[in-house]
């Protein structure tokens, strides 16, 4: 009998059914009526807008009624020394009312022959369509807008604009964002500041550097073409004050022609994308360890066996089946070493680490285009493991250099930044993750790496530079293809007096003859950190210091090192997982 | 068109004389007013992503057969036969709404989508029919047959959807599903006191998403204060009423329309206004007043508690959807992305009120027992 209500003979209306029925028909009435109000007030808005505020053609594209004049002009963005990045320019545009058109052809022919753009049957076209608007040309110089106005045809009108030019075209596409025909600002650094910037005035000025911003691009496309990767990205971070001095995200885009930007184009990988790091994070585990005094550089861990834990297996990729101290398991980038580091500080340390480092959070920067880190959740034991040498984690890469900053200079962690502050001389503010001693530590390590291990081709000589290598397997769609990485490079210079955090990260290279079929972060991301950094150290007024060889900084190290031979590479390049 | 006579008794013929005609007639002015506006709204968008310029307008029509279909099929449907239907195609629905939140793309930082053979859907959209029709029939069943714990069902079947709509998240349609259950729930009879109470929680319940879930925040402070933020849509489509006065610009003489990216789906009223003018916008709202009023009328005298609930929250579901579109284009509202009900473009709407339509003639036709009530 479940179905019985549709049997409506059988069905007896009793007393209270009928009365139920009946407050139901009363209050459909109340439903129907509560709609009919909101067509009325529909109709009354309607009757405000069309009605009392009715706009024609001509008021609405401001002619008579000058209202871009009032607006004022949208204000610069430069670089931190002065060079422009985004300006904005009064322009005349030009339309016609079509009704008003008398003899189509000629006015034409005669616009034609003013406007090089434009085809003249093409201008005839749309002279002859008898609509009330009809664009001419938008943004036209003001010869060309005397000109015109010459001509004396009454169809023909002008309207001021604005409009925004990129000089630089690619250089910092994605960072300076750019702005919609009405000049507001729709990504990047326009959009996040687009009030203080539609508000006109002084410039704004931005920490970039176009010089190293165009070395950066001009390397890393080189690599990319190199390697056949799919993209890639490149920052370049001031240890000390948060300062970005450059970021590239490319492919790119020309911001003057923003319609034939794809959606790959316009992405910032940079700020937006999150990448599981692997390798480089190996550089925030051991600063943990260190840092939590349960570790020294001689804590050995067995690195003689795979580990398994749950239905996981950790592998080390160049395997040296032995005990090995920190430096080692460092330069040999191992993986089952720095788990075993992990497992021994507890489950939550490395978590609370990481959190303290800003890997749980967006990072604070001034674009919108800002990525929220992936991590476990729950964390469980295996996680510390993973998370030690950077997968299960996604972060993006301004989190990396951010977190890497903290690491050498001294461990504090600062606030990355886009914009020049108001007052230089006000030292910035920050929060302390390690300690100074554990800094100096990791950065005997850094430069180790470079000197005697995987990041060899990052060293340059004279410039003392620090690294880490990493060659993530590319997680695509939940998961790892063996034969696509995410490969970076993490520098930073010089190594004892930190100024510069200097990351390349490549998706998906290919080996090449030259590097032995090989595309892991030190062969194909570490050359274009070195020549960065060989290429800016002059321009920033570095000085050399040519008497550091690859051999001292070894012999220094040499009490850890079971492999110390001398005048031989510890590690090479490829081994690098 | 054919004229069956009164003593054909095949399905069409039975079909053409019990179905409300003039309601049908009407839903066919929609729809062809519908494909004049998405012809006239939707090239800008087309041109802007580098597609043909009717490419929208292709797509629309493609989706329009299946649509009539459904509404045909549907339409020729018994009660029972509507709730069984329901009843099988919602599960599949929440299912379908599950998977586009877990694995769907995300498109504007809402998970809504399924991709079927290159075809974007949008599951949620066809909750609202079967959601309309099964908890009909549990508030009617529970009236008729006490101890049936109907309201029960019902409430818990309206949490599912809703918890899915707002994981989604989609407020929009939360909105509009959760407003077709309280109008069943006001109909059947709850007390005045409990409505109320259900009033105040909706209200905690938006001032809770506004606190803690920053996509509505964002949208409340930009309707609140439009100066706050990156309201371009809105301001371009009060420019575009302002623009279109009370006869319009005239078809293909629109300008807001270039400039406004969503002209085709939740903005489609706004071009309705700049081309054919206030007067077309108020015979478009005169068009859906008559359905709403028209389909109450030929439901009033009806004894089935079922097909009223049912028939009710359909007509919530169609004109509130319609005033919401309309409400946001005009700044009456936060803007929500509705579509506007047969006009807008998009398949999965176009699609779902082919079902909601279709159930909608169904539960007013004319009873053949002729016991319940008259044709108006």
């Amino acid at each position: 009998m479940a179905f019985d209500i549709f049997h409506r003979h059988k069905l007896t209306i009793s007393g209270t059914q009928a009365q139920a029925l009946e407050m139901a028909r009363l209050r459909l009435i109340w439903v129907g009526m509560l709609m009919m109000m909101g067509y009325l007030a529909i109709i009354l808005r309607m009757g405000d807008l069309c009605l009392l505020h009715h706009k024609s053609t001509a008021m609405l594209m401001g002619s008579g009624a000058p209202a871009e004049t009032e607006r004022p002009l949208r204000a610069s963005i430069v670089d931190r020394n002065g060079n422009i990045l985004a300006v904005s320019l009064r322009m005349a545009s030009v339309y016609a009312d079509a009704r008003m058109v008398h003899d189509p052809a000629k006015l034409a022919q005669e616009l034609a022959a003013l406007l090089p753009k434009q085809n003249e049957a093409d201008l005839f076209k749309r002279l002859s369509s008898g609509k009330a608007f009809v664009w001419i040309q938008r943004f036209i110089t003001p010869k060309q807008e005397y000109a015109i106005n010459a001509l004396g045809d009454p169809a023909i009108h002008f309207q001021e604009e604005q409009r925004r030019i990129y000089p630089d075209a690619n250089l910092a596409a994605q960072v300076v964002g750019y702005t919609d025909v009405d000049s507001n600002g729709i990504a990047g650094i326009e959009k996040f500041f687009n009030k203080r910037l539609a508000a006109g005035g002084k410039p704004l000025r931005l920490t970039l550097d176009v010089r190293v911003q165009h070395i950066m691009r001009q390397d890393l496309a080189a690599a990319i073409k190199t390697f056949h990767a799919l993209d890639g990205t490149g920052l370049v971070m001031d240890v000390n004050t948060g300062q970005i001095i450059a970021m590239v995200s490319l492919p790119d885009f020309d911001p003057n022609h923003i319609g034939e930007a794809t959606n790959n184009e316009k992405f910032n990988r940079a700020t937006l994308a999150d990448y599981e790091m692997g390798s480089t994070f190996k550089t925030f585990s051991i600063a943990a360890g260190l840092n939590s005094g349960k570790v020294h550089l001689s804590s050995v861990f067995d690195a003689s066996h795979p580990l398994h834990i749950d239905q996981f297996y950790i592998h080390d990729f160049d395997a040296k089946d032995r005990p090995l101290t920190i430096p080692e398991i460092y330069i040999y980038s191992s993986n089952i070493g720095t788990a075993k580091m992990a497992e021994s500080l507890g489950p939550d340390y490395i978590r609370d680490f990481y959190q303290k480092l800003g890997f749980m959070q967006q990072a604070p920067i001034e674009v919108p285009e800002r990525a929220t880190p992936l991590y476990p959740s729950p964390w469980r034991e295996v996680n510390t493991m993973t998370a030690a040498f950077g997968h299960g984690i996604a972060v993006s890469p301004l989190h990396l250099v951010r977190a890497a900053s903290a690491i050498v200079n001294g461990g504090i962690l600062l606030k990355p930044t886009l914009v020049m502050p108001d007052n230089p001389d006000v030292p910035p503010q920050g929060t302390r993750v390690i300690s100074a001693a554990t800094s100096e530590k990791m950065r005997r390590l850094l430069e180790l790496v470079v000197a005697s291990g995987t990041g060899a081709y990052a060293w340059v000589k004279g410039y003392d530079v620090g690294g880490k290598t990493g060659t993530a397997d590319k997680n695509k769609n939940g998961r790892y293809e063996n034969h696509a990485n995410i490969s970076s490079f993490l520098g930073v210079f010089p190594i004892w007096h930190p100024r510069y955090v200097v990351l390349a990260l490549l998706d998906d290279p290919q080996g090449t003859k030259a590097t032995h079929g090989f595309s892991t972060g030190g062969y194909t991301a570490a050359p274009v950190v070195g020549d960065v950094i060989a290429r800016m150290g002059p321009m920033y007024g570095i000085k050399p210091r040519m008497y550091i060889t690859r051999d001292s900084i070894e012999k220094s190290m040499k009490p850890y090192l079971k492999e110390y031979k001398e005048g031989q590479a510890l590690a090479s390049v490829s081994t690098d997982h | 068109m054919k004229h069956f006579p009164r003593t054909d008794r095949s399905i069409l013929s039975n079909w053409w004389w019990a179905i409300d005609r003039l309601t049908l007639f009407a839903l066919g002015v929609l729809i062809v007013c519908g494909i004049v506006l998405v012809s006239s709204a939707s090239p800008p968008a087309a041109e802007r992503s580098g597609l043909p310029p009717f490419y929208y307008v292709h797509k629309q029509l493609i989706f329009l057969l299946p649509t009539l279909g459904l509404m045909f099929a549907v339409s020729l449907m018994k009660e029972k036969t509507l709730w069984r239907m329901s009843l099988l195609a919602m599960p599949a629905t929440i299912l379908m709404m599950a998977t586009a939140i877990f694995f769907g793309p995300k498109v504007n930082g809402a998970a809504r989508w399924i991709s079927f053979h290159g075809m974007n859907l949008q599951p949620s959209e066809f909750a609202k029919p079967f959601f309309a029709i099964i908890s009909a029939w549990l508030i009617a069943k529970a009236r008729q047959k006490p101890g049936f714990p109907g309201y029960q069902l019902s409430l818990a079947l309206f949490l599912i959807i809703i918890s899915l709509m707002l994981m989604e998240p989609d407020l929009g349609m939360s909105f509009v599903l959760a407003c077709m259950w309280g109008a069943q729930m006001f109909l059947s009879g709850l007390p005045m006191m409990v409505i109320a109470g259900l009033v105040v929680l909706g209200v905690i319940g938006l001032f809770l998403a506004y606190l803690f879930s920053p996509h509505v925040t964002s949208r409340i402070d930009r309707f609140l204060d439009p100066a706050a933020g990156n309201n371009y849509q809105v301001r371009k489509s009060l420019e575009a009423f302002r623009h279109g006065g009370f006869w319009g610009t005239g078809p293909d003489h629109g300008i807001i329309k270039l400039t406004l990216p969503d002209a085709h789906e939740d903005f489609i009223f706004a071009v309705a206004a700049e081309e054919f003018g206030m007067v077309t916008a108020i015979f478009l709202i005169a068009v859906y007043a008559f359905i709403i009023i028209r389909s109450v009328s030929r439901i009033y005298r009806n004894e089935d508690m079922f097909v009223v609930l049912a028939t009710t929250a359909l007509l919530v579901q169609f004109g509130l959807q319609s005033l919401v579109h309309m409400g946001s284009s005009l700044q009456l509202l936060p803007a929500k992305g509705m579509t506007l009900p047969l006009i807008s473009y998009g398949g999965s709407s176009l699609l779902s009120f082919g079902i909601a339509i279709g159930a909608l003639l169904a539960l007013t036709r004319k009873r053949k027992t002729g016991l319940l009530h008259d044709d108006v």
